[in-house]
């Protein structure tokens, strides 16, 4: 039934699609008729939507569990706003549903494409992460399946270890079936946006300090292309929850306008391309500071307007690097991050800071901490960008920092046992039967 | 014209199955009532709760086995006194018979046109008849693009949709004057629990866009429906195919 081939070409992939692999596929169609686990041979992943970068999400040679029929709704409580869905359910399930009723989701990623056990998984943060924590923070309680055969029900006070583990597990403790997560009541789908720019790093710490208290979500878009000439220049963005309700059918959820419909020719994703892209899109805004009222979708996810964006970086694909260090007065982490970029000329496309907040996530291996986190994309640039992220893996090491897990797609053993200590006592809770091609890659553990 | 149906109450035959349900979430949302019918009551019950979350205004469910054609009145009459009537029936239940097993054993072949054909006929001529009288309503139906040519590889399923194909041609024919949508819904080929156990999936897509289709199509008071909309022009070519080539396929 199993090894089949990927039903579509290229189907079961990372975004950031610099890996390529071979898995044998078994869908989970009903949650309470889950494949005999233990019967199936190999190591095990789940799949949901392949939103993670890197090989977190990939298992060569092994089977993918894809998770995408679990997508029912089982309960919701409209008085306290708790949802209870199956792993397989998208954010973009969930905001097309409850936004028109008044719930959103209590923290989300740069995508609506994720599915709820990814997001789970992963233990995804965004523009909120100073006041909201991360998604994890807003579960109550998850079921999972064990390979062999056990149903855990976890949660903080139950298997309280085990939830801990979930929480940022990468999906290695076993199968989530479905979750317990507490939405956030909105009044409308607006967000009363703010953007304003800034010239240099200082400046960007100053706006996002003062904007921290008065706003729920922050975030900062920086050109790194710039700085190779100097300044750096770069774009607060923040904004709060409006008040306006409106009607139905604009509170909807948004599918991709666009989509690519072919892998670019590689060399697309130029320097002078991006610089152009940079400039046009710091030259729109005009004003040191602007203010309107947007619609959630344009603020919290641009790029899913295109579909296959990832399609731009061309057939060898790319990588994020993101990163966490933490902060002091001088901002001498970021600033020592921002300052390799430049002295090594690599531009990225899309550079995005974010200042976290001190909500501890219950997840074990989670990766936001109170810090900056940095966030870079680059075109696949074979050895010489791989030696690069070494060297900034050593700001971050110097720094007390990490990398971001879910991001990663090339990450040395030694720096992620650095980065995450707790990695041997997770692997105590992790599924012996459960694996990844990251998991392999970072721990040396055979397949 | 007549009347606009405001909410639906549709009696829906296979639940279950992939594409219907992802067809109900669309009606779930603009808080239809549905009676819910299909064989394995577990799943039935997630499908009735998601319907509820989706924002259903009524879900009741029958645990029932299709081939028991003597009960087929009686869940229609169930059906028509919980929800008080009917504006729409769903026809989604079916079965991927193995072709290899059927050709070594009738048995196999008539439990296959049963399912796929028979049960249907059944169970059309209660609501045909009950529709006509009632001078409303909309039938929808599933059946496959595998029924426009048979194939070595699935000959006995298409044979089976392809007389409910024309079954339907016919029900639409009589019922038009009675202001009676008959939609015939032919997918191409859809990545559901049905066809895991396929060799070869060819253009196969996730069902989330096939269920939009069959909602708009309702919607639309579609004749046929070809989804994803690929299909027509695969199926169209490929019938022009003469027999003297096609036999020499492998398709």
């Amino acid at each position: 039934m199993f090894h089949t081939k990927a039903y579509l070409r290229n189907q079961y992939e990372c975004w950031g699609r610099v890996f390529r692999f071979e898995h044998g596929i078994e869908p989970v169609f009903w949650r309470d008729e889950a494949p005999k686990l233990e019967s199936l041979p190999g190591p095990l992943l789940p799949y949901g939507m392949g939103r993670s970068y890197g090989d977190v999400c990939l298992n060569s040679g092994g089977v993918l569990l894809d998770t995408s029929y679990l997508n029912h709704f089982l309960t919701f409580d409209p008085q306290t706003g708790l949802l209870r869905c199956e792993a397989g359910v998208t954010l973009f399930e969930i905001l097309d549903q409850f936004v028109p009723e008044g719930w959103f989701l209590p923290v989300t990623p740069g995508t609506k494409y994720v599915t709820v056990g990814g997001a789970i998984a992963n233990d995804v943060h965004g523009k909120n992460h100073h006041v909201g924590g991360t998604f994890g923070c807003h579960v109550k309680r998850l079921e999972l399946l064990r390979s062999s055969g056990e149903r855990f029900l976890c949660s903080a006070e139950e298997n309280a270890e085990m939830f801990r583990a979930t929480i940022g597990g990468l999906g290695l403790t076993g199968l989530i079936l479905w979750a317990d997560i507490q939405l956030k009541k909105i009044e409308g789908p607006w967000i009363h946006m703010e953007t304003e720019k800034f010239s240099n790093l200082d400046e960007f710490f100053g706006i996002t300090e003062a904007s921290d208290e008065a706003f729920e979500l922050t975030a900062a878009w920086i050109d790194c292309a710039t700085q190779t000439r100097g300044f750096q220049r770069g774009i607060v963005i923040r904004g709060n929850y409006g008040h306006e309700g409106a009607h139905k059918k604009s509170a909807r959820a948004k599918g991709p306008r666009v989509a690519v419909p072919f892998d670019l020719p590689g060399f697309c994703m130029n320097r002078t391309v991006l610089r152009m892209f940079n400039a046009v899109y710091a030259g729109k805004q005009r004003k040191k500071r602007e203010t309107g009222r947007v619609h959630y979708e344009s603020f919290f996810y641009p790029l899913d307007i295109l579909g296959n964006w990832n399609r731009l970086y061309g057939k060898k694909g790319f990588y994020q690097y993101q990163c966490m260090v933490t902060d002091d007065k001088k901002h001498s982490g970021c600033k020592a991050l921002m300052k390799k970029v430049s002295d090594r000329r690599m531009d990225s496309f899309l550079a995005v800071l974010k200042k976290c907040g001190p909500i501890k996530s219950p997840g074990l291996l989670s990766f936001p901490r109170e810090g900056i986190a940095v966030a870079m994309d680059f075109p696949n640039g074979g050895e010489k960008l791989l030696k690069f992220f070494k060297e900034l893996d050593a700001i971050v090491q110097d720094y007390d920092g990490c990398v971001n897990l879910s991001k990663d797609a090339r990450m040395p053993p030694e720096s992620f046992k650095v980065f995450y200590p707790q990695w041997e006592n997770f692997g105590k809770l992790k599924d012996p039967k459960f694996s990844s091609s990251f998991w392999r890659r970072v721990t040396g553990e055979a397949g | 014209m007549a009347a606009e149906i405001k909410r639906r109450k549709i009696l829906v035959l296979g639940a279950t199955s992939a594409l219907g349900y992802e067809a109900l979430k669309h009606f779930a949302k603009d808080g239809d009532q549905f009676f819910l019918v299909a064989r394995n009551p577990k799943r039935l019950e997630t499908v009735a709760d998601d319907l509820k979350v989706r924002g259903a205004g009524k879900v009741e469910t029958l645990q029932a086995d299709f081939n028991d054609f003597d009960r087929h009145p009686k869940l229609i009459a169930q059906a028509v006194s919980a929800l008080g009537g009917l504006t729409t029936v769903l026809i989604a239940h079916g079965l991927l018979p193995d072709q290899g097993a059927c050709q070594k054993d009738y048995a196999l072949t008539e439990e296959a046109l049963r399912v796929n054909f028979l049960s249907e006929v059944s169970l059309l001529t209660i609501i045909a008849n009950q529709f006509e009288e009632q001078k409303q309503g909309e039938i929808a139906v599933i059946t496959s693009v595998a029924g426009d040519r048979g194939r070595a590889s699935s000959y006995v399923y298409a044979s089976a949709k392809a007389a409910l194909d024309t079954f339907l041609s016919g029900l639409r024919n009589r019922l038009a004057k009675s202001n009676v949508q008959v939609l015939t819904i032919k997918p191409g080929l859809i990545e559901t629990p049905m066809t895991a156990n396929l060799e070869r999936k060819p253009l196969i897509v996730k069902p989330t866009g096939v269920g939009r289709d069959i909602y708009k199509a309702i919607l639309k008071k579609k004749e046929v429906l070809y989804t994803p909309w690929w299909w027509r022009i695969i199926m169209a070519v490929l019938v022009c195919i003469p027999e003297k080539i096609f036999k020499r396929t492998n398709l």
